[in-house]
């Protein structure tokens, strides 16, 4: 019986096999330090950046929270030195406003976002370069802008405040309508003008509905972005001491309260704007985690 | 090539022996015992055992919904990813039990190479960087065993021919055949010892599925291959053993039959396999 030699160097790919699996393994050791150090180094850049996040939310709770009495949420504000003065007249300018420049917005953001996600044409991309750019415009140079287009002709009013407030919303809404539209897949959009449909039929029938969770996304944070604005304010409503719940005089908003009262001399001003702030900061946290919440349970349920 | 000479060692195999090691279906190289994949504690495929063998193609096969890919996934720890995901059981690649929680997962990855549905060359490398990227992730610095395995693994996937001259050029510029080939080549480089092939050819056309599937036949001498495909003709033509997959009341897959491919196909032991090798549903 022949007995054959046996080797493995014989063999190019297996040699180069155990050559590779030997460096492997003992790089192995080197890579997995490497690969924690780069974890740590993420973790740590995330702790540093949620830093501020955290200081700024723990201050305002921490400062904010003693001026939540019921008082706070009834009473409407008061000059300093008389006690029980509240910010109930801010709270319900806040929702009047804002309601008002909900009510104007969506409309146009939503169907500005579905021409813009239909559309690359000439129009769609100056549009949408607009918006970005209007995005970007300092929310002071808005505010002036309402108190020429509006205050100079009607006075200072809360339609004003809505409308520069809405200037401020419309952007947001129509760009997250867009990339909420354009995530819908082609091939739905494509399956509805396969049936006959029009083009609009398909957008009402079948894109709008598919996209409605980022819609909605969109929606919240823009009023979360608009609801926190001070600056287009202060140029259009004006600011009022009493209840007013006319849009058309001149009213008092959240943002406003905080900034007049937070630069008074007075302690018991600068504590009820603490409680202003925390309370706008709560409205806005509830509206982005409201915002993660909706999406999340629309789209689990169309699974 | 290196010439026999005083390195040989001498193991004192008969002619028998060496010949029978050398045969396809006589040395097990991955044996699955009751293999259970669980998603939230439901399970998606459940008790599978089965052997794969050395210089042989095991082909998965079953209707969607059956467990084939989510199987498959378990045998180099891609369900580590995913938080949901448990695996059972012991998949054993020679003395190592890949699914021991001390067995390396990135270690055992460069044994068990993976090629996936649709061709994902990584788009800011080039031809030559895709074909040497597991090499690199693994520690390879020598530019000989780069080149070296580069080579072999483009010769091996049918690609050398048509990129030797533009190894700088990035893999995006590739046919989507090309590309897969560019992805079985890079799997190979690493040389594995196991390639699991995630249905490689649904993306492609028929000519481009008929290379790989020529490509697979050639392959099988180089390493063990385990594909799961949902084209029964592909099953027949490309494996030597197969197992059938179905899913069960539960609606999780289990593990029908296990035969060698002529078996499976012309005489099953099971009726469910002959409904489905025959096309009378699924």
């Amino acid at each position: 019986m022949t007995t054959l030699s046996f080797d493995s160097t014989l063999d190019p790919i297996l040699s180069r096999r155990a050559e590779i699996q030997k460096i492997a393994s003992s790089s192995v050791k080197r890579r997995k330090t490497y690969s924690k150090i780069g974890i740590a180094v993420c973790l740590l850049c995330l702790i540093v950046a949620c830093i501020p996040l955290l200081a700024i939310i723990g201050y305002t709770v921490a400062k904010g929270l003693p001026a939540w009495t019921s008082v706070f949420f009834t009473k409407n504000m008061l000059p300093e030195g008389i006690p029980n003065g509240g910010l109930y007249n801010a709270i319900i300018g806040t929702l009047i406003i804002d309601a008002i420049a909900i009510a104007i917005t969506v409309p146009f953001g939503i169907l500005g976002g579905l021409f813009l996600a239909e559309s690359d044409g000439p129009i769609a991309g100056a549009v949408r370069f607009s918006a970005d750019v209007l995005t970007g415009v300092p929310s002071i140079t808005i505010g002036i802008f309402g108190y020429i287009i509006w205050v100079k002709n009607f006075g200072y009013s809360g339609y004003a405040g809505a409308l520069a407030i809405g200037i401020i919303m419309l952007p947001v809404i129509m760009r997250a309508a867009e990339t909420a539209l354009r995530g819908v897949p082609v091939n739905l959009y494509e399956a509805g003008l396969a049936l006959g449909a029009r083009k609009a039929t398909v957008a009402r029938k079948v894109t709008l509905p598919v996209a409605l969770p980022g819609l909605i996304t969109g929606v919240l944070l823009a009023v979360a972005r608009g609801a926190g604005e001070t600056a287009p304010l202060i140029f259009t409503i004006f600011g009022n001491q009493f209840l007013q719940t006319n849009p058309s005089k001149p009213m008092e908003a959240l943002p406003i309260a905080i900034y007049s009262y937070s630069s008074q001399p007075y302690n018991d001003l600068i504590q009820i704007a603490w409680g202003g702030a925390l309370l706008l900061m709560a409205v806005i946290l509830v509206l982005n985690i409201g915002a993660r919440l909706v999406s999340a349970r629309l789209r689990r349920e169309r699974r | 090539m290196t010439t026999p000479s005083d390195t040989t060692q001498t193991v004192g195999l008969t002619t028998q022996e060496v010949f029978m090691a050398q045969q396809p279906g006589t040395t097990k190289v991955m044996g699955l015992e009751d293999v259970t994949v669980t998603f939230r504690g439901r399970p998606a495929v459940r008790g599978v055992s089965f052997d794969a063998y050395e210089k042989e193609v095991t082909a998965l096969i079953g209707p969607s919904g059956s467990g084939k890919t989510t199987l498959l996934r378990a045998l180099n720890r891609m369900h580590d990813t995913e938080r949901t995901a448990a695996v059972t059981g012991r998949i054993m690649l020679g003395d190592t039990n890949v699914n021991d929680k001390s067995t390396d997962p990135t270690l055992l990855r460069s044994r068990v190479g993976m090629v996936f549905q649709r061709p994902n060359p990584f788009p800011t490398m080039s031809i030559y960087d895709n074909a040497v990227a597991g090499l690199r992730f693994n520690g390879v610095r020598k530019k000989s065993l780069l080149d070296e395995a580069a080579e072999s693994a483009l010769v091996a996937a049918a690609l050398w021919d048509s990129v030797r001259e533009r190894l700088k050029v990035s893999a995006s510029t590739l046919s989507g055949g090309e590309q897969q080939r560019l992805c079985i080549a890079r799997a190979l480089a690493v040389e594995p010892e196991v390639l699991l092939m995630d249905e490689p050819t649904s993306a492609l056309d028929p000519i481009a599925t008929k290379r790989i599937e020529e490509l697979i036949g050639e392959l099988k001498d180089r390493v063990t291959i385990i594909i799961v495909t949902h084209n029964m003709q592909q099953a027949m033509r490309v494996s030597d053993r197969c197992a059938f997959l179905l899913m069960a009341e539960d609606r999780s897959g289990e593990l029908i039959e296990y035969a060698p491919t002529s078996k499976l196909f012309s005489e099953p032991d099971d009726p469910r396999t002959l409904d489905y090798v025959n096309g009378r549903f699924g």
